[in-house]
């Protein structure tokens, strides 16, 4: 049964377009489920309607088995950390995570001992006293998830909760996200513009266009099998190389291309090198291809960075194995077979 | 920046505030301490006897009790009406800005004119809030309350009037502290499980506490030190029933031509002032700290 | 929820009523005839005889009332000139000058608002006696600057600090001196933050009631503020179709201008008071 799901749920705002467009989900229990998409994909809308703090325009909103349209937030049994956190200033941190359960009526006698557990899980006992102001971020992070948990909700509802913590700190936040959820097993909505969180949080990754769910899948499979060129250029860095011939577009990740002549069906090509990057870990490389009737096209492609980089302007005979290329109708975008 | 240009800039406007209010202050004290009378050049010191003498009339200590008895009730509706009014305008609604509009006009009208038309509203022949009261059975027609002939009715309307005059100012103060609370602390607050009331008393209006000690703040000193509603609508009558230490010192200082007496009792209004301050720089101070 | 916001609504449309009743009165009393004015028997909520212009034309034809008008935007004009020639060099020098006693000396002006004329009125007389000028607008527009400026200096005050540094430091490094990058960069962006001061400081003056009783006698150097509650009278009788056109006329227009303007104050005011 899943724990949260929704049935073509969208959203007009006044005076636009839908901002949400039909939006099918249906999680699974207990898994992280992220919602991936630019700004102004819509995400966060759906996010805030599944919370109950937007009301759809049409469709349902289903949590732990039953509509929940008409409940308000607090009767849907779930637990959102805002972008901001959005701890409140005036109270403790143990006021701040206590304040749910002073609201739902849950006795005074039982505060102490639930504050506790939900501060312990995330190592901030020593923070109780402190007021919000006095904390780091990651501590902050930390409150705003305690104070989800402390009410054992059916499903966390996460909204960009990485985006405010500087670069260095997100990696090890995320790393604590993820080891969070795994022992808590409650399911998890996360919603994100960064496509790296989002491969390494989710067990399976929505991706969000203009409104319109473009694919759903685990990690490996929208990367591996991106259902159009939308997804298939949103994730990576860089994106997929898309060649555009006679109505059909050729992708292959920069990855993927090797040099040399390659097996029967492989993609052949000859490209000069135009500019190299040197990125520590890696390499890339773009270059502009000369024949096969790609001529003037340009490609990107990866390679270690022990390798001797192609000097600028040579020519090169490169290839992608069959089984890694990938084709698109180039009218709508979706995914095709080879021709 | 030259070491010299922030002051510079700064001088004339301190200049002329020293010179136009620090001197008056300091004469008020040398009046408060003389027998200065309007039209005689000579004075003399007489020490403490302007207010000594003050203290014991009846009238200063009825002006006395009045003016906190006004400031205190007044101000107190004001707080919780503030409150509600800014709560329910915090949300965008169709026709708010005519409700703003509707709401500012005590506040922006000069009081001496808002006062004049409370003084017609309640006319002693001709008041609408009698005649209303009349239609509705409430008072009998022979027996209309005089709003501004007898003296507890008398201090009911100036604690009203006083109500009326300053619940915008605190509200738009209010409001603006309200719509400063980022979006998703309510929200968040909503999502925990907590309902209007809670929201509001547990975390948005404690949030606003400073703005909110501000406003207060202001609306008291106003109101104790004004002599403008008292006079157009009562004159400090009937029988000194609503008088309080402004009008008190107007009647005495000005009309009554002694001014040291006058000084003297506007000297009283000083302590409250200083604690305005006081309490003002205490949260200057706090902001600051956050 | 619904229900919450049911009777919000009611508490406001009540507040609205209660809070504007009083100026809808003036209005109806400044167009009632006098006869069903004065008549006890009439309904007063409503026009028992057609409205009548009468009240206004007396007003304006045969009372000092336009005198009164042109007084009060005289004093007004003067005092904000002086206003704001005082605080705009002030307020940017303590918005731009770092350090505690930048702070304190923003603070210190604040509170010299609170002064409040009831305290200083009495003394001013003598001053305003020693000067010569009782009885004339000269004494309301030396004096009136005495709240006007520490009102104005806070609001411009928060209003400069809310224009970044950089643009004067790029128009600085560009050649300008400081002088000219303040007249070329920071009025033209604060202009806005001009003209709701110079509003503000005018309704300030519109509203003064104490000193203008203090030092003015004569029935033709009136301020509006003074001169229509107790001038307008004929020996004992208030005329009261007059007061109330008067009232609203000096009530109405102010409002609308305040209105259009209110968050500009407010937002100078949160500047300047949440630093």
């Amino acid at each position: 049964m899943a724990v949260v799901a929704t049935r073509a749920l969208t959203k007009r705002f006044a005076g636009g377009e839908n901002a949400v467009d039909g939006v099918d989900i249906e999680s699974r229990d207990g898994e992280f489920l992220v919602l991936l998409g630019p700004s102004g994909s819509g995400k966060t809308t759906v996010l805030r309607m599944i919370a109950g703090l937007e009301e759809p325009t049409s469709g349902e909103v289903w949590i732990g088995g039953r509509i929940v349209n008409r409940l308000t937030p607090r009767e849907r049994g779930i637990a959102m950390v805002f972008q901001s956190y959005a701890l409140y200033p005036h109270l403790s941190v143990y006021d701040n995570i206590a304040f749910p359960l002073k609201a739902q009526g849950v006795p005074r006698g039982e505060h102490e001992a639930k504050v506790g557990w939900a501060a312990e899980k995330f190592g901030i006992v020593r923070l109780l006293g402190r007021k919000p102001r006095e904390l780091s971020g990651g501590e902050r992070q930390r409150v705003a998830l305690a104070r989800a948990l402390v009410r054992q909700p059916q499903v966390f509802l996460l909204d960009e909760p990485l985006s405010n913590l500087d670069a260095k700190l997100r990696a090890s936040a995320r790393e604590e996200l993820q080891k969070f959820q795994k022992e808590i097993g409650t399911t998890a909505v996360y919603v994100t513009h960064d496509q790296v969180e989002a491969m390494a949080l989710g067990d399976r990754v929505v991706i969000m266009d203009h409104g319109r769910v473009r694919q759903v899948g685990t990690p490996a499979e929208v990367y591996d099998d991106p259902a159009d060129t939308f997804v298939a250029t949103f994730l990576g860095s860089p994106a997929m190389n898309l060649l555009e011939r006679d109505g059909v577009v050729l992708g292959f990740r920069p990855e993927h291309v090797r040099a040399g002549a390659g097996a029967e069906g492989a993609a052949r090509f000859r490209v000069r090198c135009d500019l190299t990057e040197y990125l520590g870990s890696e390499q890339l490389a773009y270059g502009t291809l000369q024949d096969g009737g790609w001529e003037g096209r340009e490609i990107v492609w990866r390679f270690p960075s022990w390798e001797a980089a192609p000097p600028e302007g040579s020519v090169r005979e490169v290839f992608v194995e069959r089984g890694r290329l990938r084709w698109f109708d180039a009218a709508s975008g979706l995914r095709r077979a080879a021709p | 920046m030259k070491r010299w240009l922030g002051p510079a800039l700064v001088a004339p406007a301190f200049a002329y505030i020293a010179l136009l209010v620090g001197l008056p202050v300091v004469l008020s004290l040398y009046l408060s301490v003389s027998d200065a009378r309007v039209g005689s050049d000579t004075t003399s010191f007489v020490g403490l006897a302007n207010f000594s003498a003050a203290v014991r009339t009846p009238s200063f200590r009825a002006a006395l009790a009045h003016s906190f008895l006004f400031t205190v009730v007044s101000q107190a509706l004001v707080i919780v009406g503030a409150t509600l009014l800014a709560l329910s305008l915090k949300e965008a609604f169709r026709g708010r800005g005519l409700v703003r509009f509707l709401v500012l006009l005590p506040w922006v009208a000069p009081i001496s004119l808002g006062a004049i038309g409370w003084k017609w509203l309640l006319d002693s022949l001709y008041s609408v809030v009698n005649w209303v009261l009349v239609a509705a059975g409430v008072v009998s027609a022979a027996n209309p309350p005089m709003w501004l002939g007898e003296p507890r009715l008398a201090m009911l309307s100036v604690v009203l009037v006083h109500t009326w005059r300053t619940l915008p100012f605190a509200t738009v103060i209010l409001l603006a502290g309200l719509t400063s609370i980022p979006r998703d602390i309510p929200e968040a607050a909503a999502v925990d499980g907590s309902g209007f009331w809670r929201t509001h008393l547990s975390i948005t209006l404690p949030m606003i506490r400073p703005i909110a000690l501000v406003a207060l703040l202001f609306g008291v000193v106003f109101t104790f030190t004004d002599m403008t509603a008292v006079y157009i609508l009562t004159r400090g009558g009937p029988a000194d029933a609503t008088q309080v230490l402004p009008s008190l010192a107007f009647f005495t200082g000005i009309l009554g031509g002694d001014l040291s007496a006058g000084a003297a009792i506007s000297l009283f209004l000083f302590p409250l002032l200083l604690l305005g301050a006081v309490v003002l720089l205490r949260i200057a101070h706090r902001s600051e700290v956050t | 929820m619904r229900r919450t916001k049911v009777a919000l609504r009611v508490v406001v449309a009540g507040f609205a009523l209660a809070l504007s009743f009083p100026f809808y009165w003036m209005a109806l009393t400044s167009f009632k005839r006098t006869s069903d004015l004065y008549d006890l028997k009439n309904n007063p909520l409503v026009f028992n005889e057609p409205p009548t212009l009468e009240h206004w034309r007396f007003l304006f034809a045969e009372t000092l009332y336009p005198r009164w008008l042109a007084n009060t935007l005289l004093v007004g004009v003067a005092v904000v000139a002086i206003t704001l020639v005082l605080s705009v060099p002030a307020a940017y020098g303590l918005a731009r000058l770092t350090g505690r006693w930048g702070e304190r000396a923003g603070i210190a002006m604040f509170l010299m608002y609170l002064v409040p004329p009831t305290l200083l009125f009495i003394p001013m007389s003598r001053v305003v006696a020693v000067l010569q000028l009782q009885d004339s607008l000269w004494s309301l527009i030396l004096v009136y600057p005495t709240f006007t400026v520490p009102f104005a200096t806070w609001l411009l005050m928060g209003f400069f600090k809310s224009i970044p540094k950089d643009l004067e430091e790029a128009a600085m490094i560009d050649g300008l001196s400081r002088f000219a990058a303040f007249a070329k960069v920071v009025v033209p962006v604060s202009f806005s933050g001009l003209v709701t001061v110079s509003i503000f400081a005018f309704t300030l003056v519109l509203q003064e009631f104490v000193y203008a009783l203090t030092f003015l006698s004569s029935v033709s150097k009136q301020t509006v503020g003074v001169g229509v509650p107790i001038f307008l009278i004929r020996g004992d009788v208030f005329y009261w179709g007059e007061l109330m056109a008067a009232c609203l006329v000096a009530c109405v227009p102010v409002a609308i201008v305040y209105n259009l303007f209110l968050d500009r104050l407010i937002q100078g005011f949160t500047v300047g008071a949440v630093k």
